[in-house]
């Protein structure tokens, strides 16, 4: 292909050197600046390569690029052919030049408040104020690295913070800063880490959604009205740099994207994320974010699995994972999502390009390989008329490669920045090799080298002698041993096809010696790994962890036949009876439903019954306390929720198919709860229950006064049962205010309102409003008498109800004034003793606050008795007398009042949803196992398709674990497996965790 | 209802007053028959429609003949008899309020402490013994639980005015708790990476020596004793048993295999959550099984949901001795018999079932002579229940004896409720 391209001879004249406005001690050695590359296969950006083209550059910029060109006297001519021109890479994400954030060191105790000197704002983990240029430095160590792995440009940042401020682009060589700082602003970064902040809020992944949020908002109030009464460097950040790219790093998995995407959609940003490598297993939710991503190489190592006992710890999802993390790019070409690659999170820098082809030999095409190489981090960053592409006007920022960059055996040679060449490795190397006839003392011999290292010389078909090759610069060194032993020591330079020199033999005698190159080397039959033996993958399965399914469980309709079924309705227990399940509804209750069409369903022997259903879980969350502050009713635990838990599977195995997600109890006014139906397979989103009331966790007693904790946590208010009150009064007194000042904007006219303040928008005073407003309904954590007591009456204070009372566990001492206020009462069956307030807890309770009128649950707030709740509510049978059926509904029909869906499910009626369970026997009996779990009409936990998992699941880890034993015979690289505990989470839950780095 | 109300009625004749537990049996005046009962024997056996008779606290017939005119008898129609449920490596008597260090009596600090003893520190007035009693739980291992080696068992009566009067055999047992190779993710960590254990190797080394160093302590002893070596008397001759908490494959593996080659003689496994792999080494060496709580998640994402309740059948089938127990705050151990219940509901018959909490750790605690089931000449430790015993929805125990001495059931929890449902009665 011959192209011209746009060739721009004027040279520019020397006297524009970059620093002259610097004093100079002595004469200025400005040398001349331009270069013509000759002869090389140029890739000029991911459309266009040109084959025996030259480059031609001056003053660190590309003047043309092309055949045929003019070459102005006085430019330095480099031939390069055989070799590839490449523009350089670019990292859109380093901390290149940047020393990282120290965290100081703190007390035992707690830090609430911010103590960073200055204008900033109320929480140190919003660094929107700060830029990474200020502290950015020319590190010449690293830019070498970086340089070595081809890199020419990057972006930088102090990835310290939840808004971590601006990032900079720096070009990698040497020079000086100044001249090497080429945008001081590039981009704007955020993170839900608050990094090194000591400042106890944000303590958990809700809460830092909450901050983000919270900042915005009132980064919109300052720009309209706060900046009259205050100053506040952090919102002046979070506004002045809403125009540059915004960068958003949500670690973890996949979730955290779409929920930072979330963010943005709300605020009408559209981040571009930084990927976790695991995209590939739901790309459809990455393909909605529409963002554009930033995407890591961190592929794992085969593990050590030659123990099978050691082996046992890995998960299978970390198993697929090293099996399918290469694919990952190649996935997010098919799906069309524009990404650029990162070494960030790389053990070793080499590991960039060699990574990469590993995803082209998985999928991923070449030039979209080189787009994420090269063109699309220089759009991401804004600089694509500048960077990641070699035309004219641009910088001269490339690499010299001896071949395709991404076939196995190409080295790269040198990488250019700015028109100045860093040498990485000699270019002359591959000249080397070639056939030769070497002559050493009148004796001539056919010699092969075969690179800068080794040779042989074939003296017949059968006998060589190994010759060991050094190459320094144009100095080439030969050593062999030959028949007889003797050691033939020659030294020489490098010619034109011509290698020349002197030598000493092994009797110490000087020799001359020439070889003269014939032929270049027969390329061998090569056979890369990818050519050679297609690699079977595993399939992906919903959720990507242990009994995901391949594909997820679909609806179906169905009819249970001849079952005992418990309707939890007034019809009570109806034996011999069929129900018919039709769209995800229970259609039909009868006995001998003719049902042609749908899937027969022997039950007979079997009980059916309504979905179990837990008033209290914190099972699927992936944090469940923002521990920090005394009131966080702006954090919202559908922000947590992970679909990916496999505790979710499990309590399907139990029955359990709806659950309200609590937040933990660290505070007397925690955060918002999720509502969620069982959908194993699919997204958090998807698991929500959609249009149910709003509710939101209260808590009382131990864990709020922090009474089980060290005595440095004796700080925060309150302290006691009293204090806990005052909480209370000051928040919902708070809140009306909020409420009546907003009212009364929201009561004006268009016109007025455009002449008025806008209030500003504060999230937690917003919820505590709406529970005022009967829009949002209480789950309050309790214990002793005295406190229940209180909180019902602050509830009457400001005219509205406690909705549930949770634990309560003195709730039999005041049952009748819960009767009477109209509280529900989700209680443990039978724990107690396990702190001081629950001394006087007994396995009386439900049975008691029953018999006063109060309608009564049993919950779980763990993972393991949540999938055995039957047989917790099987207890008041026990202890208290209750009958079967009034025990049976605390866990169906009673919580599905308490959370107000019991229109829609909780017990077997025409119309509700179909979410039931198929015991084996009386769903009261230890006996009694699920055989079948539907939600909704679909069926997620069923007997036999389990066993069928296990089986799948086996084999799947068997056939993994032979494939890495593969790779290490083969000599692949492996590591150990560091075993993993998952975190459960419970109510009790009062660590101040660190999302991040320790 | 009415039932219910005449039980309490005599309920609050014995026990009146809020806040103290009640008053320890007397030893049995006279000789009782229990009559027209289904006698769970704890062997396997069941005895329909079977008499047992019982004299100063031994039991001297089960069977079906009518029993002699002194005996006092007790129609027990449509009931069912249970071995008294033993309890091992528990905290019971040494946990009152698991949060509240004053009421923590069960480790020590320090590394080696197999010199410390349970028995001085089991507090008979604790308000949780009523409630193991009232589900059949009778008998008890109260145990250490810290360090490496946590201290010295004994085998508690849950009755009795004073820790002498309940002690059923005194220092029965050391306690260990092998290392493990992995630490526990550190609390409040972000990572699910649990850090390796430095010191393994040390902590397993440290374990053995002190056991080497009493072999030979006790073959050439000093004139000055040593409280520690002079603890592990007996570990090697078997009059004392050795039990190991440990539950990774790996670990048990190396725990059997380094304290048999020092000759540890009676061996017992406590946790045992891997126990199934490396069950031929278990039966190997004839080591027992205690399991944790079954009701529990498996230790694995990808183990089969049900294997901590498949696993005691697992065992069991392979010929294994196999006990259950509740590691962790004492409170919820009166599950017990639940556990049993649901290793029937996965696997076991329930005969087969109910051994795993009567006649199996009778054997493993040494006690079969007297305990573990309903047979002549072993102790009357048993109870009576209205149905199921292992079924939360039919589990009522009516009676409960230990040695023949008729014990109270009810305590605090069952005031409380008596004295609220009074109120909502009105």
């Amino acid at each position: 292909m011959k192209i011209h391209l746009n060739l721009l001879l004027v040279l520019l004249s020397f006297s524009t050197f970059a620093q002259q406005n610097f004093p100079v001690n002595g004469v200025i050695d400005q040398r001349p600046t331009s270069y013509a590359l000759q002869h090389a296969t140029i890739v000029v950006d991911d459309q266009i390569t040109i084959e025996n083209a030259t480059l031609l550059i001056d003053m660190g910029r590309v003047v043309g690029v092309g055949v045929d060109l003019d070459i102005p006297a006085g430019v330095k001519r480099i031939d390069l052919e055989g070799k590839f021109i490449y523009p350089a890479f670019i990292d859109p994400l380093t901390s290149y030049g940047l020393k990282a954030s120290v965290r100081k060191p703190r007390g035992e105790a707690p830090q609430y408040e911010a103590i960073t000197e200055g204008a900033y704002g109320w929480n140190e983990a919003i660094k929107s104020y700060f830029h990474s240029a200020s502290e950015f430095n020319v590190d010449t160590k690293a830019a070498q690295k970086l340089r070595e792995v081809g890199f020419g440009a990057v972006l930088s940042h102090r990835a310290d913070g939840i808004m971590t401020g601006t990032s900079v682009i720096a070009l990698l060589g040497d020079d000086p800063t100044q001249e090497m700082l080429i945008n001081t602003r590039a981009a704007f970064h955020l993170s839900f880490n608050k990094g090194t902040s000591n400042q106890s809020y944000p303590s958990s992944i809700m809460g830092s959604v909450a901050l983000i949020r919270q900042s915005y908002y009132d980064a919109d109030w300052y720009q309209r009205e706060g900046n009259k009464i205050q100053t506040n460097l952090a919102l002046e950040g979070v506004n002045a740099n809403r125009n540059l790219p915004q960068f958003f790093k949500p670690e973890g998995d996949l979730q955290r994207l779409v929920l930072a995407d979330n963010i943005g959609d709300e605020f009408g940003i559209q981040y571009v994320l930084v990927a976790n490598g695991d995209e590939y297993q739901r790309i459809d939710l990455i393909k909605n974010t529409r963002a554009k991503l930033i995407v890591p190489l961190n592929y794992p190592d085969a593990y050590k699995v030659d123990d099978p006992l050691d082996a046992l710890e890995i998960s299978i999802s970390d198993l697929k994972h090293w099996e399918l993390a290469p694919t990952n790019p190649g996935v997010l070409e098919k799906n069309n999502i524009v990404f650029a690659f990162t070494s960030n999170g790389l053990k070793e820098s080499k590991d960039y390009l060699k990574n990469i082809r590993r995803s082209i030999a998985d999928g991923l095409s070449k030039s979209q390989a080189l787009k994420a190489m090269t063109s699309v981090p220089a759009q991401l960053i804004g600089m694509e008329n500048e960077l990641g592409a070699l035309r004219s006007g641009m910088r001269a920022n490339f690499v010299i490669t001896s071949g395709d960059l991404f076939e196995e055996k190409t080295k790269i040679f040198e990488t250019w920045i700015q028109g100045k060449p860093y040498k990485i490795a000699d270019r002359d190397e591959v000249l080397l090799a070639g056939e030769y006839d070497l002559n050493v003392k009148g004796q001539q011999y056919a010699l092969e080298i075969q690179d800068a290292t080794k040779g042989k010389i074939s003296i017949n078909d059968s006998v060589s002698w190994v010759v060991t090759v050094k190459l320094e610069d144009q100095l080439v060194g030969l050593s062999y041993k030959d028949s007889s032993g003797a050691l033939i020591a020659l030294s020489g330079w490098v010619e034109e096809n011509h290698l020349r020199g002197t030598g000493r033999s092994d009797s110490g005698q000087w020799i001359s010696w020439e070889a003269k190159r014939t032929n270049d080397l027969k390329p061998k039959p090569e056979k890369s790994p990818a050519e050679s033996t297609p690699d079977p993958k595993g399939a992906l399965i919903y959720p990507f962890v242990a009994f995901g399914n391949e594909q997820i469980p679909t609806q179906e309709d169905v009819v249970f036949k001849n079952a005992t079924v418990w309707t939890m309705e007034d019809q009570g227990v109806l034996e011999g009876t069929d129900v018919l399940v039709r769209n995800g509804k229970i259609a039909q209750i009868a006995k001998n439903i003719s049902s042609s069409g749908v899937r027969e369903i022997d039950a007979t022997g079997m009980h059916l019954t309504p979905g179990i259903i837990d008033e209290h879980s914190h099972a699927a969350l992936s944090g469940v306390n923002e521990g920090s502050h005394a009131i966080v009713s702006e954090v919202r635990m559908k922000d947590a929720v992970d679909a990916k838990d496999s505790d979710i599977y499990r309590q399907l195995s139990g029955g359990v198919t709806m659950v309200q997600l609590l937040h933990g109890s660290a505070n007397p006014v925690g955060g918002q709860s999720a509502i969620v139906k069982f959908k194993w397979g699919h997204t958090a989103d998807e698991m929500l229950v959609g249009g149910a009331d709003s509710y939101i966790k209260f808590a009382l007693g131990e864990n709020v006064k922090q009474s089980n904790r060290s005595n440095s946590w004796s700080t925060r208010f309150p302290q006691t049962r009293m204090g806990v009150e005052q909480v209370y009064i000051e928040g919902f007194n708070r809140a009306l205010n909020y409420d009546k000042e907003w009212a009364k904007y929201q009561s004006l006219s268009p016109k007025l309102k455009q002449k008025s303040v806008i209030p500003r928008r504060d999230l937690q005073l917003e919820a505590l409003a709406e529970i005022i407003n009967k829009q949002r309904f209480i789950t309050c954590h309790s214990y002793v008498q005295s406190e229940i007591n209180m909180i019902m009456k602050v509830a009457e204070k400001y005219d509205f109800n406690i909705n549930t009372f949770t634990h309560i566990l003195e709730g039999y001492k005041v049952a009748d004034k819960m009767a009477e206020h109209g509280a529900g009462a989700s209680t443990f069956s039978d724990w107690w003793s396990y702190k001081y307030e629950v001394k006087d807890a007994i396995p009386y309770n439900a049975s008691l606050m029953a018999q006063a009128g109060v309608l009564v649950a049993i919950n779980s707030d763990d993972a393991e008795m949540a999938r055995r709740l039957n047989q917790e509510a099987a207890k008041s049978v026990r202890y208290g007398n209750m009958e079967a059926y009034d025990a049976l509904k605390m866990v169906t029909i009673n919580p599905a009042k308490m959370l107000h869906l019991d229109q829609r499910t909780g017990s077997l009626k025409v119309g509700k949803d179909a979410d039931i369970v198929l015991w084996t026997d009386h769903p009261l009996s230890i006996y009694a196992k699920v055989s079948k779990t539907m939600v909704e009409g679909t069926v997620y936990f069923d007997q036999d398709q389990d066993i069928a998992l296990r089986d799948a699941m086996q084999k799947e880890r068997t056939r993994i674990i032979n494939k890495m034993i593969a790779v290490k015979k083969a000599g692949g690289k492996t590591s150990t497996y560091t075993p993993q505990e998952k975190h459960r989470w419970d109510c009790e839950e009062f660590v101040d965790v660190e999302i991040l780095n320790d | 209802m009415k039932k219910m109300f005449t039980y309490f009625l005599t309920l609050l004749g014995i026990y009146s007053i809020q806040g103290q537990s009640p008053t320890p049996a007397s030893p049995q005046s006279a000789p009782i028959a229990i009559v027209h009962a289904t006698i769970h024997v704890g062997n396997g056996a069941i005895i329909e429609n079977g008499t047992l008779m019982f004299n100063e606290g031994v039991i001297t017939h089960v069977g079906e003949m009518t029993p002699p005119a002194q005996y006092q008898i007790i129609d027990a129609s449509g009931q069912h008899v249970y071995p008294g449920l033993i309890l091992p490596a528990s905290r019971v008597g040494l946990e009152e309020i698991s949060s509240l260090r004053p009421t923590r009596d069960f480790a020590e600090a320090g590394a080696i402490n197999p010199h410390v003893r349970t028995q001085v520190a089991y507090n008979t007035e604790s308000e949780l013994m009523p409630t193991f009693k009232f589900n059949g739980i009778l008998t008890a291992q109260a145990a250490p639980e810290s360090g490496l080696v946590s201290g010295t068992s004994s085998i508690m009566m849950l009755d009795g005015w004073n820790w002498e009067d309940a002690t059923l055999k005194k220092d029965d047992a050391i306690h260990l708790s092998w290392p493990t190779r992995y630490n526990r993710v550190r609390y409040g960590s972000s990572s699910n990476e649990r850090p390796l254990n430095k010191n393994y190797d040390d902590e397993v080394r440290s374990i053995l020596d002190l056991f080497i160093d009493s072999k030979h302590y006790f073959e050439n002893p000093p004139v000055e004793i040593n409280l520690k070596l002079e603890a592990l008397k007996g570990v090697f001759d078997g009059s004392k048993s050795v039990f190991v908490n440990v539950n990774n494959a790996k670990e048990i593996m190396s725990a059997i295999t380094e304290l048999k080659a020092i000759e540890v003689s009676n061996l017992v496994i406590v946790g045992g959550r891997d126990a199934y792999y490396v069950k031929d080494l278990i039966k190997q060496y004839n080591v027992s099984v205690v399991l944790d709580e079954l009701h529990r998640l498996p230790s694995r994402e990808e183990e089969d949901v049900d294997m901590p309740y498949r696993l005691p059948a697992l065992l069991y089938k392979e010929g294994i001795l196999v006990a259950l127990r509740h590691r962790g705050a004492l409170a919820r151990s009166r599950n017990l018999p639940f556990y049993a219940g649901t290793a029937a509901a996965y696997g076991l018959s329930r005969e087969e079932a109910l051994q795993l909490v009567t006649s199996n750790p009778a054997k493993i605690l040494g006690v079969s002579d007297y305990l573990g089931t309903i047979e002549k000449g072993k102790w009357a430790t048993f109870v009576v229940s209205e149905g199921d015993l292992l079924d939360m929805s039919t589990n009522r125990v009516t009676k409960a004896f230990i040695n023949g001495m008729d014990v109270a059931i009810e305590g605090k929890q069952q005031v409380l409720n008596q004295r609220y449902f009074d109120k909502y009665s009105k």
